[in-house]
Parts: structure tokens; C-alpha cells; sequence
């Protein structure tokens, strides 16, 4: 009982007409001896969304205790505290956006630095033996630099850093109080190094879209160097690098292992950057195989749907950016 | 005057560009430098074929981590590696409709979600239902971290390949699925690959998923149902400790780590680019 697909020719399966069911799937427009594939391709392509979806559908679920208990309050309320079965992200919401927030801060001037030296300056050899390196350090795995930014960052900051912050910048609540190492600065430091191949890579390529006619220009007109770099590529890819500071953004806030590690994990906001704290994704990493009441895992997989939402939203925020600087060069031509 | 003071601030600025690229590599070597002095000082043959000592007692290795890391970068792969070729064949050749944007959604998707939230997907998926913590729960974690990067490379590889290839096999009467095992596949054969190995070795060094799937033992074992070791959760646990000796082996661990992630990307990089790195180890002809 072959099932043939035929245009103009009716399927059955033990009397029940399968056309709609082929023009739905889109199975009709394709040859008779391609039914099987394309079949085949079509519900490995739809078993992947819906595991996606079916991922998505039991994160909800499963946060369904917390978001009937707490609620939207849930956003609001910094209390967590797992012997009283009471829980509030927003010391989590605080903690992951100053660190990534001081992560971009730190890495978009580095990365869009080492991506203009490697476009600009390096010769054509020296920069495709840069960009290796520059991409190299995406590829350490972030428990490598957890470990190495307990053992060198924290305490370099505890010795150096943070003693010279405080002896110049003191003055500013930011760099108040003791200084442990281990805190919300040391997290964000080696956040900003995790980040910049990101933003480094992309904002090469948005680089290498400025025509050669337009850095000919500037330079014939007189510019200095560093002013064409100004005037003829950076200004005008001006908002494909605010997408590649996104998408590193993207990076930052989803960032665990490395920052479990070196935040302290402390669920207190304090407006001192030497102080520990805790960010969404390393509470997750530490509370989650040792939470004992239903509601306290509820909770936390409710922090982690709420990251998820917040990755997402900046993930699609940097491709309309990108999308929207691309098109923007393509009516220019 | 005021040329000059264009000129100086031209120099300023080269020099910032330097100073930027000295910054951004120096946490690389740093890193690298760091780990394979700590890590090649601690490794000895216990840690290649050793279990671990109880607490307090000095030695022992993780070949159990190694193992479980083995096994569970195997499950992952088993079950991410056909589906994202498929995936990625989908996008790249019935890249129009409605499925395949929504498939294309779903994969971008899969790419951001954050390493620790993947987690979570796999333990509500496995060791909820099964009640326990897994070697399969990891399999089905470090699943979800390949399948992206895999569709994402193979779809990029194909789009490479030139359409009148497609329209020659078609011309001469072969089905579809003809032309995209016999032509396109193997054609570009060694990208795929290489795409698949990366996404290996990059599920290999995650930590994060595997922390409450996997979780994590003591001892070796090769039951799928049962909680397992692997290497980064094993680096994790003896970081964080009190113990010395469990922070040496900690190095120990990162150092295989980082010897098999960064060996694996060169290798790749230096086979995909052989042309240009002879040349550039050459010097110019003129």
C-alpha cells in the first residue's frame, strides 16, 4: 500500500483522502520520487521546533508554583530567602545587569579598538594571525576562566585593583567598602573578557563592508588616520557595532560558570562594586541541585524562564539592529 | 599648530589601537600561560587512571570525569549531529516557506539561550520524569548546544555551494534527494565535519548544563541512568573546595581542557587554512 503523491491524483490511506494533509504539509510541490525525503526532512525539521517548543511549554509549567505565588512581585522583591519559602529576583535582575552592563562598558572600547587595529593597521598576515587569537579566547571554556579568575583575577583586584580604585575614586559610592576579591567587579571583568571576540569578530565584518573608495577619500582629503577611521568607518557603521555591543550584551547576561565562580553569590544589593553578589544564571548554578522545597525550585526555574525571555529579546534586538544597518547599506548602493 | 595638533592626536590614537590589542590578548595568554604551568605540574599518570581519594587523603586522579565527559559528549552527539545536518540541510535547501523560518527562528533561538537555562530544559525533560539525575539528562543537555551550532555550519557550508551545481545534478534527472546526499554532502563533506567537531569540542568544556543532569559521582560508571561525572563539573567542584590537592587537580583538569578545546580549534583553522599559514611561515616573493 504505497502511498504516492501525484498531482491530480488522489492519496488514500484505508479510505481517508490525504490530499489536504500533503498541500498542507507543502508535500505536493515537490516530485513523486522525493516524497519520502522531503517527508522525512519536513518532520525532522518540525521535531526540532517542537522540542523546542515542548521545552519551552514544561519551563513555564514547571514555574507555575512560583508565578501563582509571587507573581509579577517576583520582579520586584528582593527577598530570598529559602527557609522561609519566600523568594524575589530582583537582587538577581540587579546583579546580572550590572555586570553585564559593566562588561559592555569595559569590553565595546577594547573590542572595537582591537577590531580597527586588525582591519586598519595590521598588515593583511598579521591581522588574519591576530584575529586567530582574538578568537581563540572564544573558544576556552568558561570553567577554564572561572578557575583562573579565582585564583590570579580575584585576588589581583583584592591587591591591586581595588586599593588604587579606592585611593583615587574613593570618593564614589561605587568603590566603597572592603574589597574580598571576590564580587560584583571581579565578574565583571572577566565578563568583559569573555565578551569581546564576540564584538571584536562582528565588528570586523561590519568594518569590512566600508568600501575602500570611502577610506580613499577621507585620506585624500586630508585626513590623519585616526580621523579617517573616525569619519569614513566608524561613523558610518556606527549602528552595526551598537549590534555587535548587543550581542555581546546577549553573551554577557547568559554567562554562569565564570561568574558563579567569582561573584560570592550573595543575594544582597549594595551599591559598592567590590561587594559579592549574585547574578540570575549563577544562582541557578548553585542553588538548583540543593533546593529542597517545591516552591524554591519553582522559583528558580521562573529566574531562569525570566533570563531566557531577556536573552531572547536582546538576541532579537541586535539581529533587527544588524538587519536593519544591512539594509540601510544596500539602498545606499 | 593646529596640524600638529591633528598629528598628535593621530599618534594618540595608533597608540590606543596598540594598547587595545595588547589588552584584549593579554587575558589569552595569561590564561594559557597560567593554566599550562599549574596544569603540566600537576598532571601525573594517577590523574589519567586514577578514581578519586576520600577527602583529606592526598592523590588520586579523574579518569571517571574523563569517561563520563566521553560518554556524554557521545550521547549529545548521537542525537544532536543527524538532526542538525538535517536541520541545516533544511534551511539551506528548502529554505523557503513557512517551516523553514519558523525552523530557522527556532535554531537562532537554540543559539542564545544561556548555557545554564539549557540546563534546566534537560532537567525537566529527563530527570523529572525519570527522578533521578542522569548521564542521559546530560547527553540530552549538551544535545541541545551541538544541534544549533551544527544546523548553523551546515547550513552555511552549503549555501556556499554554487546553485548551477544543484541545477546539473536536477538537469540530468536525479531526485532531490539524490543530488543533496551524493552531490551537496559530499561534496562539502569536510566542512560539515569540521563544523561537528567544533560544536564537540565546544559541548565538551560546558559546565553549566551538566551541573544538576549529570550531576556528577565518584565512581566510574557506564549506566546511562545514573548520575555520572564529567571532566568541567569535576574541575568545578574541586575549585570551589578547601583542598589543595583537589585545586591541583582542578588545574590539572582545565589543562587537559583547554590542550584539547585550543588543539582542537587550531588543528581545525590550520587544516581549513593550509594554504595560508605555509605562506605565511614563507617569506614574499617579489
Amino acid at each position: 500500500m504505497a502511498v504516492k503523491a501525484m498531482k491530480n491524483k488522489t492519496s488514500t490511506f484505508k479510505g481517508i483522502n490525504l490530499n489536504p494533509l500533503f498541500s498542507f504539509l507543502g508535500l505536493d510541490k515537490h516530485g513523486p520520487k522525493d516524497f519520502w525525503f522531503v517527508l522525512f526532512m519536513k518532520s525532522v525539521a518540525i521535531f526540532t521546533i517542537a522540542s523546542l517548543t515542548l521545552f519551552i511549554v514544561l519551563m513555564v509549567l514547571h514555574s507555575f508554583p512560583a508565578i501563582e505565588e509571587f507573581g509579577l512581585n517576583f520582579i520586584t522583591s528582593k527577598k530570598w530567602n529559602p527557609v522561609q519559602d519566600r523568594f524575589g529576583a530582583l537582587a538577581f535582575i540587579y546583579g546580572t545587569s550590572l555586570t553585564s552592563f559593566l562588561a559592555v562598558l569595559i569590553a565595546a572600547p577594547l573590542s572595537v579598538g582591537v577590531a580597527l587595529f586588525i582591519n586598519e593597521i595590521c598588515s593583511d598576515k598579521w591581522g588574519k594571525f591576530l584575529s586567530i587569537f582574538v578568537e581563540m579566547i572564544a573558544a576556552i571554556p568558561s570553567i577554564v576562566f572561572g578557575l583562573w579568575a579565582l585564583f590570579y583575577l580575584a585576588p589581583f583586584v583584592k591587591d591591586s585593583l581595588a586599593p588604587f580604585l579606592k585611593t583615587y575614586l574613593g570618593f564614589l559610592p561605587i568603590f566603597k567598602g572592603p574589597s574580598f576579591g571576590i564580587g560584583i567587579l571581579t565578574a565583571s571583568l572577566i565578563l568583559a573578557v569573555m565578551i569581546i571576540p564576540t564584538i571584536a569578530s562582528i565588528s570586523r565584518e561590519v568594518f569590512r563592508s566600508v568600501p575602500t573608495i570611502q577610506k580613499e577619500a577621507a585620506l585624500a582629503l586630508g585626513a590623519t588616520r585616526a580621523e579617517m577611521m573616525y569619519m569614513a568607518i566608524f561613523k558610518p557603521s556606527f549602528s552595526g557595532v551598537m549590534g555587535a555591543i548587543v550581542l555581546g550584551l546577549g553573551r554577557a547576561l547568559g554567562e554562569t560558570m565564570a561568574v558563579a565562580m567569582v561573584i560570592g553569590n550573595s543575594a544582597k544589593i549594595s551599591a559598592s562594586l567590590f561587594s559579592p553578589g549574585a547574578t540570575m544564571a549563577s544562582i541557578i548554578a548553585n542553588e538548583y541541585a540543593e533546593a529542597d522545597s517545591d516552591l524554591h525550585l519553582a522559583s528558580m526555574i521562573y529566574i531562569g524562564l525570566i533570563l531566557f525571555m531577556i536573552t531572547l529579546i536582546v538576541n532579537a534586538l541586535s539581529r533587527i539592529i544588524v538587519w536593519n544597518f544591512n539594509r540601510k547599506k544596500g539602498m545606499k548602493k | 599648530m593646529y596640524y600638529l595638533y591633528r598629528k598628535f592626536k593621530n599618534i594618540l590614537f595608533l597608540a590606543f589601537l596598540i594598547s587595545c590589542a595588547f589588552i584584549v590578548l593579554s587575558p589569552l595568554f595569561m590564561v594559557s600561560q597560567y593554566v599550562f604551568m599549574k596544569g603540566a605540574s600537576s598532571l601525573n599518570w594517577d590523574f589519567f587512571t586514577a578514581l578519586p581519594k576520600p577527602v583529606g587523603e592526598v592523590g588520586g586522579g579523574m579518569v571517571h570525569a574523563i569517561l563520563g565527559t566521553l560518554y556524554m559528549v557521545s550521547i549529545g552527539g548521537i542525537l544532536a549531529i543527524p538532526l542538525g545536518i538535517i536541520s541545516g540541510i533544511y534551511l539551506s535547501e528548502f529554505s523557503r516557506g513557512a517551516l523553514a523560518n519558523v525552523l530557522r527562528y527556532s535554531i537562532d533561538m537554540m543559539t542564545g539561550v544561556p548555557s545554564i537555562v539549557v540546563g534546566i530544559f534537560a532537567y525537566l525533560v529527563i530527570v523529572v520524569p525519570f527522578k533521578s539525575f542522569s548521564a542521559v539528562a546530560g547527553g540530552v543537555a549538551l544535545a541541545i548546544i551541538i544541534l544549533p551550532i551544527v544546523a548553523r555550519s551546515t547550513e552555511e557550508i552549503l549555501k556556499l555551494v554554487p546553485n548551477h551545481i544543484r541545477e546539473a545534478g536536477l538537469a540530468l534527472g536525479l531526485p532531490r534527494w539524490k543530488v543533496i546526499i551524493y552531490i551537496l554532502l559530499k561534496g562539502s563533506r569536510s566542512g560539515i565535519i569540521t563544523g561537528v567537531i567544533l560544536a564537540i569540542s565546544r559541548a565538551a568544556g560546558e559546565t553549566a548544563p551538566l551541573l544538576f543532569t549529570a550531576f556528577g559521582s565518584m565512581y566510574i560508571s557506564f549506566k546511562p541512568n545514573e548520575p555520572m561525572a564529567s571532566l568541567p563539573v569535576q574541575i568545578y567542584n574541586y575549585a570551589i573546595s578547601p583542598y589543595t590537592d583537589w585545586q591541583r587537580q582542578a588545574w590539572a583538569g582545565s589543562f587537559l581542557l583547554i590542550v584539547m578545546v585550543l588543539g582542537v580549534n587550531l588543528g581545525v583553522r590550520f587544516y581549513l587554512n593550509r594554504q595560508e599559514f605555509y605562506k605565511f611561515f614563507k617569506r614574499k616573493k617579489n
